[in-house]
């Protein structure tokens, strides 16, 4: 099996993997990194999203491969309870997840979409959230933190 | 505030700490007394430094139950609550209070963990009343310090009087398991103006870990040496397996097959290996052919079906009789499809066999239950089997989470290694336990001064737990009827929760044999508020239908008629917050009550003809469920049951052809995604501290489709009687209107 090398939340890390096995098996049993969860392995929900070089991918979908060389981030990566990103940050004070499963894919992939359009309207935060999915119904909440940080980012 | 690796550690620590070298002389005689409901040291214990856990037999599946529970013994033990600590879903601490069931957390649930807590203060005060040569009753407590009222001086600290130690005494159990169990104690319970924490927001312990990716769900289980498993559901219900080609496998490095029966799986020691196996794997399957009947008919199909078993709840007057005096007759049918959990994440679980005990961890929200089914699929003796909760990808019900456990359990000891389980999509979407689909008859007689003098309402449809409430039997788990252990089918239903006062009136059940017996995709059980919301879709529209022939405001009607005060109470809550006028404005409006709790809902929606959409762009609730906790985690459980309820009402519907469900995956089983969302979700809480609180977390999902389709009427003057109100229903229902 060839070997992978990239970087995970700022650290080198390398893998010994098929080149078509999904990223998200690397994170999660090479590399120990609980966070990213698989949810569909077809890219439908979003449970598994980092960014890659700071866009969010679906990492149960991305084989390993086409992350040699680049710099991954997960959920751990984009912040801690010390140094929090302002989502996280804004996910707390509205205590937005329920069963929590689906957080990945809604802060990595609002993450990257602020830093392009931070002053975002509601339509287009509506839009650009499209294809992720949450079960609990905390949608409503959801968009009450993102504009919690969009105001704190501004 | 601890993380809840942390608050485990410390709280767990108990047990352990008992055997450490320098702890007082007196905890080490005293060994801790077995787990049973007749034991206080069974519910809660003072740790050395003060802190309090309590061993709660239910579990929260982040609607912030525990924080719930915090609050209530918390007050009524005197002491703060950062220092109340909630032990969930371990079978190893905690009695079988039925886990995560029915509503029931705070009402059957907490109510039991209230009593230990204000015996265990009855307990310590009398023992500083020894201590302290000072008569209880000259006595209070202050954080967990006892006090003489005159003379402050004398004190002691619940941790000085028990800290680390057992309290060794006995509370009166009705002898009853599951959602059942009660004990009683002497101590007096608090009266609701004595509250300090009961009622305010208080934040939840889990959201932290949950955003920072700090701790574990079960999926993150690993234990030293396990394998991956993918268990391997057969293409059809019902199918054979005629022989297994090991070799389609070879290729996979340590990868293998296990067989029993019909049961088929893969291990691996890699998971994506085993991912890998179970896609390559060639099996040939005997397959049943068209056993299910064509999607397109399959009400028809409950409507002819024989009924298995009916039952008649309310019966009131002379139904028949009322109606050959009818000067007008309204009739309905309304229609709901099959649906499925398709949690956030298909189910995990890991189990470690031993030769004569067993751990499994599993995301089932009922653990208890999942050690019970352990324990007989693998024979071994219950105490034998410890079963932990660990968070998972939510869980509404019987999902497929207690199919992974079973299924983990059965491989471990097969392969005598740790085995974890985790599902692909379609398992936990085409093969989970399915809501039953269901058709309602619906009749009503008005006289000519517009009274309703006759009311019939008659659901038909599959049984809600041909496979039960939990998996406590293999007979309820596709591991156990794949080796041929035949289902239970125990045949239920339920009929609606209101209180119109209609003289003669009939609500009645219906069930249906299922499709197919054993192995089936379309296995019903429970989701949700099981069938509320496919109930009340009928019973709450077919309100509004016969208020309009009554030509009568469907909220006048329903105060006509409604004789419960809190019923009524609801209704009027939410008509003057949704500022309820003329109609016409894309209104609609849905009542119910469930087990004690009334919700009302009114929804506002937008319908944009071209393209079919249906947009809940407001919603409003008014919700009574007795005394109020905590208000803030009350809010957003009941944003989430109104979410999943315009997901369940506008978007989900199981689909399936002749031989199998064609649903197996998000895009072929689609549910309400961020454009969809409401603008706003509006709720007043009625606050009752005088009445005993009732349940949260299912009763607004069962206003909602009615709200939803009474709106679309409003909006549109034409009647959507079959769910899901998708944009192809209702393109189809405004062609030519």
């Amino acid at each position: 099996m060839p070997t992978y090398r990239f970087r995970v939340d700022g650290k080198n890390v390398s893998v010994n993997a098929e080149e078509e096995m999904p990223l998200l098996y690397a994170l999660r049993n090479d590399l120990g990194l609980n966070n990213p969860h698989f949810g569909c392995g077809l890219a439908q929900c979003g449970a598994c999203t980092v960014h890659l070089e700071g866009e969010p991918v679906r990492s149960c979908v991305m084989p390993v491969s086409a992350a040699a060389g680049k710099a991954v981030t997960t959920i751990k990566g984009l912040g801690t309870p010390d140094k929090p990103h302002p989502l996280q940050a804004a996910y707390v004070s509205e205590q937005v997840p329920q069963c929590g499963y689906c957080v990945n894919g809604w802060i990595m992939t609002a993450a990257a979409y602020l830093k392009k359009n931070p002053k975002a309207s509601d339509g287009e935060l509506r839009d650009a959230l499209s294809g992720l999915k949450c079960r609990c119904g905390t949608h409503v909440s959801i968009l009450r933190a993102i504009k919690r940080a969009q105001q704190q980012m501004a | 505030m601890l993380s809840r690796r942390e608050f485990f550690k410390t709280s767990g620590a108990l047990v352990v700490s008992f055997a450490t070298p320098g702890f007082v002389a007196e905890a080490l005689s005293q060994a801790k007394p077995g787990l049973l409901p007749t034991e206080l040291d069974s519910w809660i214990a003072v740790l050395p430094d003060g802190k309090v856990s309590v061993f709660f037999g239910k579990m929260d599946m982040g609607q912030g139950l525990d924080i719930a529970v915090a609050q209530i013994v918390a007050d009524e033990l005197d002491v703060a609550f950062e220092k109340v600590g909630v032990v969930m879903g371990d079978t190893a601490t905690s009695c079988n209070q039925g886990g995560a069931s029915g509503s029931t957390g705070v009402s059957n649930g907490a109510r039991l963990l209230r009593r230990a807590a204000a015996e265990a203060r009855r307990v310590l005060v009398e023992g500083a009343a020894q201590k302290l040569g000072v008569a209880a009753s000259d006595l209070h407590v202050v954080d967990g310090t006892v006090f003489a009222k005159n003379e402050t001086s004398k004190r002691v600290s619940y941790a000085d009087l028990i800290g680390g130690r057992h309290f060794h005494h006995k509370v009166e159990w009705n002898k009853a398991n599951g959602n059942a169990m009660d004990i009683k104690v002497p101590a007096k319970l608090k009266a609701p103006d004595e509250y300090k924490v009961v009622g305010k927001p208080l934040a939840r312990r889990d959201v932290a870990w949950k955003v920072f990716g700090t701790d574990d769900y079960v999926t993150d289980v690993r234990v030293k040496g396990m394998l991956h498993a993918r268990v391997i559901r057969p293409p059809r219900p019902a199918c054979k397996v005629r022989g297994v080609d090991e070799g389609s496998i070879s290729s996979i490095r340590g990868a293998r097959v296990v067989r029993e029966k019909d049961f088929v799986a893969v291990v691996a020691p890699r998971e994506w290996d085993a991912v890998r196996a179970a896609q390559m794997l060639k099996i040939d399957w005997h397959a049943l052919d068209g056993a299910f009947p064509e999607m397109a008919k399959l009400y028809d199909h409950i409507r002819e079906a024989k009924v298995v078993k009916r039952e008649e709840p309310v019966k009131r007057g002379d139904v028949a009789t009322a109606f050959s005096k009818a000067s007008r007759l309204i009739e309905a049918q309304y229609e709901w499809p099959f649906q499925s959990h398709a949690s956030m994440g298909p189910a995990c679980a890991v189990a470690d066999v031993k030769p004569d005990a067993c751990t499994v961890w599993t995301g089932s929200q009922k653990p208890h239950f999942v050690r019970d089914g352990v324990a007989k699929l693998l024979g071994l003796p219950q105490d034998k089997v410890r079963a932990i909760w660990v968070t998972g990808p939510g869980s509404y019900g019987r999902n497929d989470a207690g199919d992974a456990a079973l299924d983990a359990a059965f491989l471990s000891k097969i392969t005598g290694k740790p085995i974890r389980v985790q599902g692909m999509r379609a398992d936990g979407t085409a093969w989970d336990p399915k809501a039953p689909a269901c058709v309602h008859r619906a009749r009503a007689a008005v006289d000519a001064s517009g009274k309703v003098i006759a009311y019939e309402f008659v659901s038909k449809g599959f049984s809600r737990q041909h496979i039960a409430t939990n998996e406590s039997d293999p007979a309820d788990s596709l591991v156990g009827q794949s080796i041929g252990v035949p289902p239970k089918g125990t045949q239920t239903f339920g009929t609606p929760a209101e209180s119109y006062g209609f003289e003669n009136k009939l609500l009645a059940w219906e069930t249906i044999p299922p499709l197919v017996e054993s192995c089936s995709p379309l296995r019903t059980g429970h989701l949700r508020d099981p069938v509320g919301p496919e109930i009340h879709f009928g019973s709450e529209q077919f309100i509004d239908e016969v208020a309009l022939a009554a030509g009568v405001d469907p909220v006048a009607f329903r105060l006509k008629y409604l004789t419960n005060p809190r019923h009524q109470a609801v209704v009027k809550a939410v008509a003057e917050k949704a500022q309820w006028g003329s109609l016409g404005k894309g209104k609609g409006l849905a009542f119910a009550e469930r087990n004690g709790t009334a919700v009302a809902v009114v929804a506002q929606v937008e319908v944009e003809r071209k393209s079919g959409r249906l947009w809940a762009r407001k919603i409003w609730v008014a919700h009574d469920c007795g005394l109020v906790i905590n208000p803030l985690q009350l809010r957003s459980t009941i944003e989430g049951n109104v979410v999943h309820g315009l997901s369940r009402t506008l978007y989900e519907e199981v689909r399936f052809d002749r031989d199998s469900v064609t649903s197996v995956d998000w895009a072929s089983y689609p549910i309400l995604e961020m454009p969809d969302a409401p603008e706003s979700i509006e709720v007043v809480l009625i606050d009752r501290p005088e009445l005993a609180p009732t349940g949260a977390g299912e009763p607004t999902i069962r206003v909602i489709p009615a709200a939803v389709a009474n709106a679309f009427f409003d909006a549109t003057g034409v009647r959507l009687r079959t769910a899901p109100l998708n944009p192809e229903r209702v393109k189809a229902a405004l062609k030519g209107n």
